[in-house]
């Protein structure tokens, strides 16, 4: 099997370095592109598996480079941004940034994200069960189970549960949980969201004050993780 | 003081009190009259407007002083009940009289000018010498961890082959370490800047206060391996509408802070409870609490305790004074019973209904 290439987009030399030796020494291809217009034509003339897109770019707002690849492009682009920018992030994600990572970024994070998105646009789910750890969910049945034990979940336990699962390791916007699960109408369900994870993780978590699979991503969303 | 106070009335009520006043004595010296002679009262006069020019800006001291002359002239120098002046020495009498109280006016107000740029210079001195200790504690702080990464990676580049192993991952894990250090520093200072600049503007959404404890916690393990952090929220607690951001920081530099200040062993405490229509957050240490004569002060940007050791660029405590100051809430410190300190957060938030959903 053939490498999948990566292009990064992002200004700064160092983090170009940086990210250029972290993802060859993972058996990744790495492209760089130091400017927006550099980082369009490059994706263009050869289309990468994955983007990695800095939010701060020189010649033109990350989010509007972001627009522009969306029109034509659709694997996954993952946003670099700042600490502190949620308001950025979220515009990103509802712009269909597939996830963000913000600077300064562990490497171990870093790898997981792409390997999140490698993974699944690789081998699409076909399997019924799935497990995480002492909990495994049955997609036919409708049984979630932790520890062989059968939990009880209501009906929007169970949606979110599969919402997140369905999309692990990529981080979900309170507002797109809400759209998927309450529907659009509901879109100010936002109190509820909160009571039906904790609930959720009282339910699948073995310590939810110490959650392992549902991490909370401050001001911004949730993400399903498989502990590790 | 007391003159700082009277500026800052409005330009209206300066001129109505300056009349008021004139008119006042005036009437008195007029009741007086049979008593005093209209000299005499030229003199109670200018002494009126001398006193109300130390008090009030220049303009309302002008018109008061014109309008002293005029009522001078009209109700006391013969013939009265008119401005005709009879004889010379009158007339220049009243010329004087014009001229002495617009220079009293005019002087007053040059000397308060000057009183003024004296005090900001004074004040630019006091600021110049708090930037200086910035400088001093920042610039600790900031070029240690600089200094070992430096360090580090020189000693990993010149000496791969001779450097033990063992060394090797001593040498990586301190520069992991500064790095970290740094990112704190700079993540303190950048914050300071937005509180500074007003940007910091709070996006008040749904809180798990319970979720924001256990994160702290688990943000701060790499510094808590001596300490003991305990949670303690109120039994179904409501959630809040705050800034979770803001808060889960504030939250993080106070427990950061008793970490760093309390002796090995000891315990933190971070508790949450509703009361009223307020969250109320404390984090409380065993360690030896505040000086009494500096708990005042703990808050102001930069203010280290005169006997704290280095480390710490001043700025956790008052980044979380600005971060509850912009949920309009209020930051309290005391010293406990047992020897320790006690922040107490107060928040005025709204509070869900309840915070639990039986049925669907």
């Amino acid at each position: 099997m053939s490498k999948q290439e990566i292009l990064v987009i992002d200004d700064e030399a160092q983090i170009r370095k940086l990210l250029e030796i972290t993802l060859r020494n993972n058996d990744y291809k790495v492209v760089e592109a130091a400017t927006a217009t550099e980082g369009l034509l490059l994706a263009a003339s050869h289309p990468p598996d994955l983007i990695l897109l800095d939010i701060g770019l020189p010649d033109e707002n990350g989010l509007e480079v972001l627009k522009k690849l969306r029109q034509w492009y659709n694997k996954p682009i993952i946003i670099l941004s700042v600490q502190n920018d949620e308001e950025n992030i979220i515009k990103a994600l509802d712009s269909d940034a597939s996830d963000y990572l913000t600077k300064p970024f562990r490497t171990g994070e870093l790898l997981a994200r792409i390997r999140a998105f490698i993974r699944n646009s690789d081998t699409p789910q076909e399997t019924s069960t799935i497990t995480f750890g002492n909990l495994c969910i049955d997609f036919k049945t409708r049984l979630v189970k932790k520890d062989k034990e059968t939990l009880k979940l209501t009906a929007t336990e169970y949606a979110l549960l599969c919402l997140l699962i369905k999309n692990e390791g990529r981080v979900l916007t309170h507002q797109y949980i809400l759209n998927q699960v309450w529907g659009p109408a509901q879109a100010d369900q936002s109190q509820s969201l909160r009571v039906f994870i904790a609930q959720l993780r009282k339910k699948i978590e073995n310590d939810a004050n110490n959650p392992e699979l549902i991490i909370t991503e401050s001001r911004v969303g949730y993400r399903f993780v498989s502990p590790t | 003081m007391e003159k700082a106070l009277l500026n800052k009335l409005p330009k209206a009520k300066q001129y109505l009190y300056g009349i008021f006043s004139v008119i006042i004595v005036a009437a008195i010296c007029y009741f007086l009259s049979a008593y005093l002679g209209y000299k005499i009262v030229a003199l109670v006069l200018l002494f009126t407007v001398s006193v109300l020019a130390m008090f009030l800006d220049i303009f309302p001291v002008l018109v008061v002083a014109l309008l002293s002359a005029l009522i001078w002239d009209f109700f006391f120098i013969p013939p009265t009940f008119n401005l005709l002046i009879s004889n010379t020495e009158d007339g220049l009498m009243f010329l004087m009289y014009f001229i002495i109280a617009m220079v009293n006016a005019a002087l007053n107000y040059k000397t308060r000018q000057w009183e003024k740029i004296a005090r900001k210079r004074e004040e630019k001195r006091n600021t110049l010498s708090l930037y200086n200790t910035l400088l001093n504690s920042l610039s600790h702080e900031l070029r240690t961890p600089i200094s070992t990464i430096i360090g580090a990676t020189d000693n990993l580049k010149a000496d791969k082959a001779k450097l033990q192993e063992e060394d090797k991952d001593v040498l990586v894990s301190e520069i992991s370490k500064a790095a970290l250090r740094l990112n704190g520093h700079v993540e303190n200072l950048l914050n300071m800047s937005r509180l500074e600049s007003g940007v910091v503007k709070p996006i008040r959404d749904w809180c798990d206060i319970n979720e924001l404890a256990y994160d702290v916690k688990h943000k701060l393990k790499e510094y808590s391996a001596n300490h003991n952090i305990k949670i303690n929220v109120q039994e179904n607690l409501p959630l809040f509408k705050i800034d979770a951001g803001l808060i889960t920081q504030s939250i993080y530099n106070l427990v950061y802070n008793a970490l760093i200040y309390t002796p090995a062993n000891g315990t933190i405490t971070i508790t949450a409870f509703k009361q009223d229509k307020n969250l109320v957050i404390t984090v409380e240490d065993t360690g030896n609490g505040f000086p009494e004569n500096e708990k005042e002060n703990v808050f102001e940007k930069f203010y280290r305790l005169k006997n704290s050791r280095t480390g710490g660029t001043g700025l956790g405590l008052s980044i979380v004074k600005g971060f509850v100051g912009a949920h309009y809430g209020t930051i309290l410190l005391e010293n406990v019973k047992t020897g320790g300190a006690k922040f107490t957060i107060i928040i005025p938030a709204e509070a869900s209904a309840t915070n639990s959903l039986k049925n669907e």
